[in-house]
């Protein structure tokens, strides 16, 4: 049996990658992956056996070969029941020679489905944070993502739209999610979008006050027409688009 | 999945960013600023002084009543990779079938105003709006031709629709596993059983006091309903939302019913809503919509047959014309799985902003969208006719009812996998039946009479026009109270159980429908007590 389990690692290494990702020019430390295809471990022969896998196992390196300090592993779920994740780490060993890697589980059987055989959270979108997990996430060559369905209810499972970002600021501790800065952050000027300069307006408001002290003198019982469009609301068939 | 942290402030930053700029807020600020005024406000303590006022004069409560209706009707906070749709609703088969849905409501739509010959949407000329204007209040005694239309759709094709769900990625090979489900629907949502629902309503239980059973005559009033009464008052004094959410688990009294709702509702009557609602008079009274007729139609068939309901006909066309025409309705697609029809003005395209959302509430002129298309189906009016008992103000009836079709009622007709949503309570009473009648399941099925085929038409109505009022209206407090609707698929689950001896004895799906056509009879709240808490489990 450990001979066919050290075969499916053979093949996980064999076969390569799925996407690349592009890197971001925004500071959301979004980091370049190559993806590994999903591996099943499953004991028997995994052509011929009609058992679905409840195992899958995804490897994801990184192609600088850079270690990084991992900050956020967002992905979308589709039928996983539970995450595990183990990091490659770069070890510090001696100064002068080698330095080793060593595996070391972050993650442990993180529920993503709150019950493996009704559909809660079955294609939710999830992220983990470097505060959740059980080691310092640093000096990282290597993700592995293990995931479970022990449910015989789904034909199949995977996690998509894996992304793996890093620590950008310096200092690691006040990594804050780049939305909620964006809803809290007032000091910034607004981005205006086609809309005009506030300064102008504010300073053509005056004129606008003046016009209306005129509007008010001079009342029109005339309609205003608010509720139609060139005097109809003549409108076709529905759109189905 | 964020930190509770973050989430909590995302929460937070999101209300405050909704009240910011309603007539709430423009009311604290000119409070705030007339009680400087005070004598007892002091320059050093300004800041705690202020909050002190405004929360001994009642002001806060106020605030915290409006942040407590926004937590209620705010989506759950979606991941922010997710797109909009799929915070709405995360199963992307599901918003398929949502979406083809409305497709073909829009063909039937289309299709009417086509063979009929009728706008969707046309002006009134002035004679016409001002002999509707006139006859406002008794708009029952018009008798317009309305054998041409037809109802878009009745419940029995929505729940067709539900029962060709499928999850593609779900495992339907023929063995018989554990899973085997003898119901209709195929979809394998999260839904509570009977130990789950004595946990979540405590209040239920057999040992303590509910109306709607010890408030009978024959109970000494004392024993129960006298205390239970003198608190509702109480709660409304206090004009606190939560603490009347709570209260209503055990049943309102009829006197306070209809405070009591507004209260947890939020729902106010002040000179806006007024306004508000007299707005919305003035667009029915302006345009004539072909929904208008879809809407006679539907009161004419349903409420206006109906024992009780038949003399709140002229309410009913009061409210529901109204809110075919109002736009804040449009915010509950936010978190509807379900998108209003579109449409363009004769002779405009989308590129010239021209589109306009069917049908329409106020016709914005040029921008684009704008309300919300509720299209009503057979039995939509049942949802406004019970409200008619509490409350004789058009204003305020109509205030509650949007309230509760955008907290509950919308949930009955669209596709989503939401515990309150129609497929979950399907799933829920099947679930239900099977778990803790299967005898009774069994010989329905084998006599081709499935359960849901005869209790669908009673959820999808939350029991409106099946049950007396006054037990109605019990129900109804349930709903509120736990802020769900699951309740609903339990009460027909306990109907089932009920009359489970007769059923056992029938042999045609006509025969079982004719033994559970009647509920006027029953008395809910023993059924759900029994059910949930008497049943072996």
């Amino acid at each position: 049996m450990k001979s066919r389990i050290q075969n499916t690692h053979k093949e996980c290494h064999q076969t390569e990658s799925v996407s690349v990702l592009r890197r971001d020019t925004m500071n959301n430390g979004l980091v370049d992956c190559v993806i590994k295809t999903p591996v099943s471990l499953q004991i028997g022969d995994t052509v011929t056996d009609m058992l679905r896998p409840g195992v899958y196992v995804t490897d994801i390196v990184f192609p600088n070969g850079k270690p990084i300090k991992v900050q956020e592993i967002s992905f979308k779920n589709y039928y996983s029941a539970f995450l595990s994740v183990r990091l490659l780490r770069r070890e510090e060993g001696n100064h002068e020679g080698a330095t080793s890697a060593k595996w070391v589980t972050c993650l442990r059987n993180f529920p993503l489905m709150a019950n493996p055989h009704t559909e809660a959270g079955s294609q939710d979108y999830f992220s983990v944070f470097r505060q959740q997990m059980l080691v310092e996430p640093d000096n990282v060559l290597s993700v592995r993502l293990i995931l479970r369905q022990p449910s015989s209810a789904w034909l199949n499972f995977s996690i998509d739209e894996i992304k793996i970002y890093d620590c950008t600021q310096e200092d690691a501790q006040r990594c804050v999610p780049t939305w909620l800065s964006s809803l809290t952050n007032a000091a910034e000027p607004p981005f205006l979008q086609g809309l005009p300069d506030p300064e102008t307006v504010s300073s053509s408001i005056q004129q606008m006050w003046a016009l209306t002290e005129v509007m008010q003198s001079n009342q029109t019982t005339a309609s205003v027409g608010r509720f139609d469009v060139d005097g109809c609301y003549d409108i076709n068939l529905l759109s189905y688009t | 999945m964020m930190d509770e942290e973050t989430e909590l402030s995302f929460t937070i930053a999101q209300i405050v960013q909704r009240l910011k700029g309603t007539h709430l807020h423009s009311q604290l600020e000119r409070q705030a600023k007339e009680c400087l005024h005070r004598p007892d406000i002091k320059l050093e303590s300004l800041k705690d002084d202020v909050r002190n006022f405004l929360k001994v004069s009642g002001w806060e409560r106020k605030l915290q009543n409006a942040v407590y209706r926004e937590l209620h009707i705010r989506p759950p906070p979606g991941h922010p990779a997710a797109p909009p749709e799929h915070t709405k609703e995360p199963l992307a088969y599901m918003r398929k079938a949502q979406a083809s849905w409305e497709k073909r409501i829009l063909k039937s739509l289309n299709s009417m105003c086509t063979e009929l010959g009728v706008p969707l949407a046309r002006k009134r000329p002035v004679p016409e709006q001002r002999e509707l204007s006139n006859k406002w209040n008794e708009m029952g005694t018009d008798e317009p031709d309305l054998s041409k239309f037809r109802p878009v759709y009745a419940p029995k094709d929505f729940l067709e629709v539900l029962i060709s769900l499928r999850n593609p990625n779900l495992d339907s090979s023929e063995e018989v596993s554990s899973h085997s489900h003898w119901g209709l629907i195929q979809v394998p949502l999260h839904i509570r059983d009977v130990p789950q629902l004595r946990e979540a309503c405590p209040e239920l239980t057999l040992t303590s006091g509910q109306l709607g059973i010890d408030d009978h005559p024959h109970v000494p009033a004392d024993l129960f309903e006298s205390e239970h009464v003198r608190l509702g008052k109480r709660v409304l004094s206090e004009q606190d939302s939560a603490a009347a959410q709570q209260y209503s688990r055990q049943g309102c009294p009829t006197g306070l019913r209809a405070e009591l709702w507004a209260l947890i509702l939020n729902s106010t009557n002040d000179p806006e809503d007024i306004m508000h609602y007299e707005q919305l008079k003035a667009g029915v009274i302006q345009h004539d919509l072909l929904v208008d007729n879809l809407i006679y139609k539907d009161v004419k068939l349903t409420a206006s047959n109906d024992d009780y309901y038949f003399v709140f006909e002229d309410f009913l066309y009061q409210v529901l014309l109204c809110f075919s025409r109002d736009t804040t309705v449009l915010e509950h697609f936010n978190y509807n799985s379900a998108t209003p029809p579109k449409s363009y003005i004769q002779g405009k395209t989308e590129e010239d902003g021209y589109a306009v959302i069917y049908p329409p509430n106020e016709i914005l002129m040029c921008e684009i969208l704008i309300v919300p298309g509720v299209v009503p189906f057979h039995g939509f009016s049942m949802y406004v006719a019970p409200l008619c008992f509490l409350y004789n103000e058009p204003s305020r009836l109509y205030g509650v009812f949007r309230e509760m079709y955008v907290r509950y009622f919308f949930r009955l007709h669209s596709i989503s996998s939401h515990p309150s949503g129609i497929v979950s309570l399907c799933l829920q009473f099947e679930r239900l039946l099977q778990t803790h009648l299967p005898q009774l399941f069994y010989h329905l099925r084998e006599i081709g009479a499935q359960p849901l085929s005869i209790a669908f038409k009673w959820m999808v109505r939350a029991f409106s026009g099946y049950l007396s009022t006054d037990q109605l209206l019990l129900l109804w407090d349930r709903i509120l109270g736990f802020d769900s609707l699951e309740i609903v698929a339990v009460l027909a689950a306990a109907v089932f159980a009920f009359r489970a001896e007769n059923l056992m004895e029938v042999t045609s799906l006509a025969s079982a429908e004719a033994v559970l056509a009647d509920l006027s009879t029953l008395k809910v709240m023993p059924l759900i007590q029994i059910f949930v808490f008497a049943t072996v489990i």
